[in-house]
């Protein structure tokens, strides 16, 4: 039996994202921006997508930009709202836990002379609210927030943050990492005052190499890459539709209120028997987004537990894939201890797990237990 | 918590007898727009306040917001949450409903209003209590009552009370229908979709004309005159779109006739093949998004010229409007960023470099003699396409 537990890395292609794909390869090869028919038939595709992805974010087709998925959303987000508020002012605020491409982004900008401020979490990893109030003051221009936490899948009070900015007289723009949220919480970024937020294909069972930007209508940002004008010049270069027309296919199938019920229930009897098991703690929230589990193997070593699983065909992560090595700066924030962090693994869900596959890894970490505690 | 929508009608209160007939209209309009974009309503009228009910509990009201600001006839609007004729259901729903929104500012008043004068309380007391439960409650706000960020309205009505904040702008105008209909001449640039706009403001419904002359205009720049309908539409509700095409009658105008009076002459023949298909649909006259002075064809002169041929009023909103005004009119709608897309359309296919801005009558009428274009005229109007736009 194999159980691939890391859908938080990345998930498999869904059949009607391939059924997408397969249908711009064949059919829609033209380029969107061609003026005969061949570019019509892409463009009419590409407007397909674009309504539906921006359907699942109750938001109107033109505040949707097709990126090439997360770290490139967010490095345009980030950047594109540093330099075009610059003349408002040079404070910008993410927090500790944020995506490397997000934390990496604000580090560049402190390079740059941005005045940066990076916002902490209390030990189950929510934002310290506080801290943002006393951040933020009226040259503030940008605040970054993740929805999710990838490592350990605490929900951020992401709604709350243009609060914040309006309060302290702030013009800041929102922002919000959304990659891993999107398709799992509903998300209504303009109803949440959030100016910008980040998703990602590969993550919901579309392809790699895609995802999308949300602009709120009438927000400026300067763009990073220049062109030719594609994506309304904010993100230009030809429009792949394979990935797009795949993208538009993973998005068809989410069901988000369903999905998040049911694997609220499994994740709940998952839990449940992890806490039987000795030696094993949890380390998210309980209120965290049920599609992560993040636990500490008491005594193991995650590295060695991850090699035994594999071997097993049980798949998941030591803290973040994108971080292999790193001794996780999230669990560090949330207050962790060091033999903690190194004995910490990250249980991914996506709507198709079973409760099978989660036993399997219970009985993975219980043989995990017995091989190398020899217990 | 239950949700509905509290509409204010505009200048129907004005319109005497006809009120109930306008009120119907705008109505059947809310209706018919909500269920396209939103799911299912009921209505109910009292006290020139429209209530829409979703019937769906989960209906979504973010996007019936964004349709109401859309529809014509509606003054102002607010999203209100229900609450019982009792004053602690009335302070618990206050809280909880605008809870979120009032954190998020600095200052606040209540304002009651009374209708069902059995209720237990006045309004300033109403007032005073439920300020007073708000302020306990949120501790970053204070009152101020000249210049509130948002008002909390309580209205106790007959069967229920309704607590909203502040109301939201409603597109002002006349319900789409009320004054009949009207065919908009519709190319790919900024002004005839904001001509075709202000016109369904004034209560018309629309239909729209374009001309098309393929090989020389594209599938892209219908395609593009397609989407500046839709975009009205979203306004005016349902367009019937007509594409006429102009090939023929451009090629020979272009052959037979003067160049620099080619523009005049071809707008001319729009005019006449307009007026056919608006008869013939039942429209009561023409809209264009001329500008006078804007260009050589839309001098006094040429306008002359053209209007000559026209038996059915032709209505020209922006005749004294300057560009800038009207490209703030397209911005606000929408239609801007799509009307500057780069695609020929048959006004530009064959403009002569030296139009003539003063054309006589006598001088256009005697070179379009030179040409007998009725059956080419008669082939324009029988080729021509329909499509529903919404």
């Amino acid at each position: 039996m194999t159980a691939y537990l890391d859908n938080s890395a990345t998930t498999f292609l869904c059949e009607k994202a391939k059924k997408e794909m397969m249908n711009a390869i064949n059919n829609y090869w033209g380029n969107p921006s061609s003026l005969h028919q061949a570019g019509i038939d892409a463009d009419m595709l590409l407007r397909q997508s674009r309504s539906t992805v921006s359907r699942a974010l109750k938001c109107d087709p033109d505040e949707i930009v097709f990126t090439s998925g997360g770290t490139e959303g967010n490095n345009l987000a980030v950047f594109g709202a540093a330099y075009a508020g610059r003349r408002k002012g040079n404070r910008v605020i993410t927090t500790k836990i944020e995506h490397p491409s997000v934390l990496n982004a604000f580090r560049r900008l402190e390079e740059e002379g941005f005045d940066v401020t990076y916002i902490g979490t209390d030990s189950s990893g929510h934002l310290d609210m506080d801290a943002l109030e006393a951040a933020v003051d009226e040259k503030t221009i940008l605040i970054s927030v993740m929805a999710v936490n990838n490592e350990v899948g605490t929900i951020q009070p992401i709604e709350q943050l243009k609060a914040v900015a309006k309060r302290k007289s702030s013009p800041a723009l929102v922002h919000v990492d959304a990659v891993q949220a999107f398709g799992k919480l509903p998300l209504n970024p303009k109803k949440s005052g959030i100016d910008l937020m980040t998703v990602s294909s590969h993550k919901i069972h579309g392809p790699k190499g895609v995802g999308a930007l949300f602009i709120k209508k009438g927000t400026k940002i300067r763009p990073v890459a220049v062109g030719g004008g594609q994506e309304r010049d904010i993100r230009p270069g030809t429009e792949p539709m394979p990935a797009i027309a795949g993208f538009m296919g993973a998005v068809s199938e989410l069901t988000v209120e369903k999905s998040l019920a049911e694997i609220t229930a499994l994740r709940d009897g998952f839990v449940e028997k992890l806490r039987n098991v000795e030696g094993v703690s949890i380390n998210s929230p309980a209120d965290a987004l049920p599609y992560i589990v993040n636990l500490s193997l008491k005594g193991l070593r995650s590295e060695t537990v991850l090699n035994l699983l594999s071997d097993m065909e049980i798949y998941v992560s030591s803290g973040s894939a994108c971080a292999k090595g790193h001794k996780s700066h999230v669990l560090t924030a949330m207050g962790l201890k060091d033999d903690e962090i190194d004995s910490s693994l990250r249980v991914s869900l996506s709507r198709f797990t079973t409760e099978e596959e989660l036993d399997y890894f219970i009985e993975g970490i219980n043989r995990a237990f017995k091989v190398i505690m020899k217990r | 918590m239950k949700e509905v929508l509290l509409v204010k009608n505009g200048e129907l209160a004005l319109k005497g007898l006809n009120r109930s007939t306008f009120e119907d209209m705008l109505v059947k309009n809310i209706k018919r727009r909500l269920l396209a974009s939103v799911g299912k309503f009921q209505f109910t009228k009292s006290q020139s306040t429209i209530i829409a009910e979703p019937l769906d509990e989960d209906a979504d009201f973010e996007q019936a917001v964004e349709t109401l600001k859309k529809v014509f006839g509606i003054a102002a609007f607010s999203r209100a949450a229900i609450a019982e004729k009792d004053f602690d259901s009335i302070k618990d729903v206050a809280l909880e409903y605008l809870g979120d929104e009032l954190r998020q500012v600095k200052t606040f008043k209540v304002n009651a209003k009374r209708s069902d004068k059995k209720f237990p309380m006045t309004s300033p007391e109403i007032c005073r209590e439920v300020g007073a439960h708000l302020l306990r409650n949120i501790k970053t706000l204070s009152v101020d009552v000249h210049n509130p960020d948002i008002t909390v309205t309580v209205e106790v009505r007959d069967k229920n009370v309704f607590i909203h904040g502040n109301q939201i702008k409603g597109a002002g105008g006349m319900p789409v229908g009320s004054a009949g209909r009207v065919a908009l001449l519709v190319s790919g640039g900024i002004d005839s979709p904001v001509a075709g706009w202000m016109m369904a403001k004034r209560g018309l419904q629309l239909n729209a004309i374009h001309f098309a002359a393929p090989p020389y205009t594209s599938k892209r720049a219908e395609m593009k005159v397609h989407d500046l309908v839709s975009i009205v539409a979203k306004y005016s509700g349902r367009v019937n779109f007509a594409v006429v095409n102009f090939t023929e009658i451009q090629e020979t105008i272009k052959e037979k006739c003067p160049e620099e009076l080619f523009t005049i002459i071809m707008r001319r023949l729009m005019m006449k093949i307009a007026i056919r298909i608006a008869q013939r649909d039942g429209c009561g006259a023409l809209v264009t998004g001329e500008s006078l002075g804007q260009v050589a064809s839309q001098t006094l002169g040429a306008i002359a010229c053209t209007d000559a041929v026209s038996d059915m009023p032709v209505f020209r909103p922006l005749i004294g409007m300057d560009k800038d005004e009207i490209i703030t009119i397209s911005r606000k709608i929408g239609a801007f960023e799509t009307s500057i897309l780069p695609y020929e359309d048959c006004c530009t296919v064959f403009t002569p470099k030296h139009p003539r801005t003063r054309p006589t009558l006598e001088l256009i009428e005697k070179a379009e003699s030179a040409v007998d274009f009725s059956e080419m005229i008669d082939r324009a109007v029988e080729s021509t396409r329909f499509m529903f736009v919404d």
